[in-house]
């Protein structure tokens, strides 16, 4: 065990001694080590140099690198190098390489985008983005919507209207369809028992033709739905009154419901409760113009089902 | 200069000297940011009253129940300042907004989106339906179902003794006239109603019977305080009055 001893004759020590004889070697660092090392020195000062680097007081000192910028006034701004004139000359950057395509979607009429392939897969990939990060939580990823929570968008049924100034302005301004419990008037169970019916046999349902004619008074006498639905039927798209004659339906799951009885019941609970409940988020404050006239195009051409009038 | 040994041979000492060692580097990160001017952004309206407020009683006992569901495991608060999180967050985060947060929600993991600016962006009948069955909602989602939220009665009789505890690290929250008036000043009117400690519970009842966030008026559930708290989130700056480069300045 002792033999160690005699290797340490001659080398170098640190000079520190314990117990007499204990000594420890001085093993110099490779030098490519050290280089390394005097390298990352060089870097550190040439960072402080050219970046924000120390404090100084209330301030700090900024580094001679800079950035130029445009913001979004079209301004042009240099300053001290920072993430955040970095992200906007990234923004800037962004926005001129797609500033092509915006600008042409701007300045296209609505109806003209489809007619140009360049323009339409343009809408069709970035659309499908924003839709996706923004949309697809409630209308689901493919536009098809969700029983009694958003509609289907694939469809050419519209309750706001399906032209493109009209999905512009759902779009934009958010919507939120009211109808008040019983349809605001004094409904007997027996009353929503025949309007069910009567609503039901507008679309063809199964319904109890009696009791469909006593709701067929009550809709356009004293439970005034028609006020709202129309004499027809048919809905209002100013206020987004459900078109009843359609077999489309988004609050009374009547698809979904397995007998005549549970069809009647569906319908009879939305006009129990009345609806409150669509709430579409406007989006003008969160998407730009642009970005809203994009979705605007995908919804009516991409989703399809957009109409003319 | 101090002996080696001595210190080697003092456990306290070194104890010590070890800690103040280790700190410096972590001293030399944060505390220049209290003396540099702008750290916290001032973000202020054309008419000189802040933007940033603090929470009202029911938002932040809404804060206080996504702290204890463990949101933040799953869920970052804080866009960064690049472009691909812009596209799909918005604005980056400021200093300013998460000032009278304590803890802050920042995160550092993202297993579902960032919620920074979550606020508004869905109706409230969503946020409830998501919350209870995420699925439901987003078939692909691995978030957990928390339908209790909506079972649970709120508890906030302690809410004023939990705006008095950040009170003390320094949140505006009032306790007598002369803060009261002084929030008016800074908050405005409305907010500075909402801050007053005293009026903590009739003020969170109201806010949760006026918003109904849970879709039932009758009674205050942990529904109603954690979506009053996700429709608030990123919502108090109103960026569309601020040019995009407003906050460059700051760093
Ligand atoms: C919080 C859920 C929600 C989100 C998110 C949402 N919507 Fe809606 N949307 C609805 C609901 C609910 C309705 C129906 C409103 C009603 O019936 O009163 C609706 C209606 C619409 C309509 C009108 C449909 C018609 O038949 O007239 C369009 C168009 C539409 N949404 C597009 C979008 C687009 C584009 C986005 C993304 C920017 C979006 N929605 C995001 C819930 C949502
Ligand atoms: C104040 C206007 C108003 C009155 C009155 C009214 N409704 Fe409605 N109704 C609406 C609106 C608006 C909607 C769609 C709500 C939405 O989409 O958010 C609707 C939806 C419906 C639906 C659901 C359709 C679907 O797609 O699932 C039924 C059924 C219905 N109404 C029946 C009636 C009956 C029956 C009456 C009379 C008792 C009535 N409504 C009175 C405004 C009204
Ligand atoms: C296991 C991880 C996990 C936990 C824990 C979790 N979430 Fe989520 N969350 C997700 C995922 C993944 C998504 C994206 C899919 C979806 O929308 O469900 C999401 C989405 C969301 C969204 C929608 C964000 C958007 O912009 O679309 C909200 C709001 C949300 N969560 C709130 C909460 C709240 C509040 C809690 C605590 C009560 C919570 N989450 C806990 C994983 C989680």
């Amino acid at each position: 065990m002792s033999q160690g001893n005699t290797q340490s004759q001659g080398a170098q020590t640190t000079g520190h001694v314990w117990d007499d004889d204990l000594q420890e070697y001085n093993n110099p660092l490779p030098s490519w080590w050290l280089w390394a090392f005097y390298l990352t020195i060089i870097f550190s000062i040439t960072y402080w140099v050219l970046y924000p680097a120390w404090p100084m007081g209330k301030g700090f000192t900024t580094g001679i690198s800079t950035i130029t910028y445009k913001n979004d006034k079209g301004v042009e701004k240099t300053t001290h190098w920072s993430t955040r004139a970095l992200l906007m000359k990234d923004l800037q950057d962004a926005r001129e390489m797609q500033k092509p395509y915006f600008d042409k979607v701007a300045a296209t009429p609505f109806d003209q985008i489809a007619k140009s392939p360049d323009l339409s897969n343009f809408v069709a990939s970035a659309g499908k983005v924003l839709f996706s990060d923004n949309c697809a939580a409630c209308h689901q990823s493919g536009g098809q919507g969700k029983m009694a929570f958003a509609p289907n968008l694939t469809d050419d049924d519209w309750i706001y209207g399906g032209t493109y100034d009209k999905i512009q302005a759902t779009v934009a301004n958010g919507r939120h369809g009211i109808m008040p419990p019983k349809g605001g008037a004094d409904l007997s169970d027996v009353d929503m028992d025949n309007l069910a019916n009567y609503v039901l046999s507008l679309s063809g349902e199964p319904s109890d033709s009696a009791k469909a004619a006593v709701g067929n008074e009550l809709f356009h006498g004293k439970a005034t739905c028609f006020s709202c639905h129309g004499a027809d039927g048919k809905g209002n798209q100013d206020i987004g009154s459900a078109n009843l004659t359609d077999k489309i339906w988004l609050w009374a799951d009547v698809p979904g419901a397995g007998s005549a009885d549970k069809k009647v019941a569906a319908v009879k609970a939305v006009i129990a409760s009345g609806l409150n409940k669509g709430v579409m988020p406007a989006w003008g404050g969160r998407l730009s113009a642009d970005q809203i006239k994009l979705l605007t195009v995908y919804v009516h051409d991409v989703l399809g089902g957009g109409s003319k009038k | 200069m101090m002996d080696h040994s001595k210190i080697e041979k003092n456990l306290g000492l070194m104890l010590v000297m070890v800690l103040f060692a280790i700190s410096i580097g972590g001293l030399i990160e944060v505390v220049p940011l209290f003396f540099i001017q702008g750290t916290v952004e001032d973000v202020k309206t054309a008419e000189g009253i802040k933007m940033v407020r603090p929470y009202s009683p029911l938002e932040l006992r809404g804060r206080d129940i996504y702290i204890r569901e463990g949101c933040y495991l799953c869920h970052s608060q804080m866009i960064r300042p690049f472009r691909d999180e812009a596209m799909r967050y918005g604005h980056y985060s400021l200093a300013a907004e998460s000032q009278y947060d304590h803890p802050f929600q920042w995160g550092s993991k993202r297993t579902g989106p960032d919620l920074a600016r979550v606020g508004k962006k869905y109706s409230n009948e969503w946020q409830v339906q998501h919350l209870i069955a995420p699925r439901s909602m987003v078939p692909e989602s691995v978030m957990p179902n928390y339908p209790w939220l909506l079972a649970s009665e709120l508890d906030y009789s302690d809410v004023g003794d939990r705006m008095g505890a950040l009170r003390v690290s320094g949140v505006p929250y009032s306790t007598n006239k002369a803060e009261y008036d002084q929030n008016v000043k800074d908050f405005g009117a409305d907010v500075a109603k909402q801050l007053h400690i005293p009026d903590s519970q009739k003020n969170l009842i109201e806010q949760a019977q006026a918003g109904n966030f849970d879709g039932n008026a009758a009674n205050v559930s942990e529904m109603d305080a954690v979506v009053a708290y996700l429709q608030v989130l990123g919502t108090m700056v109103d960026f569309s009055k601020l040019d995009n480069d407003s906050f460059v300045k700051y760093r």
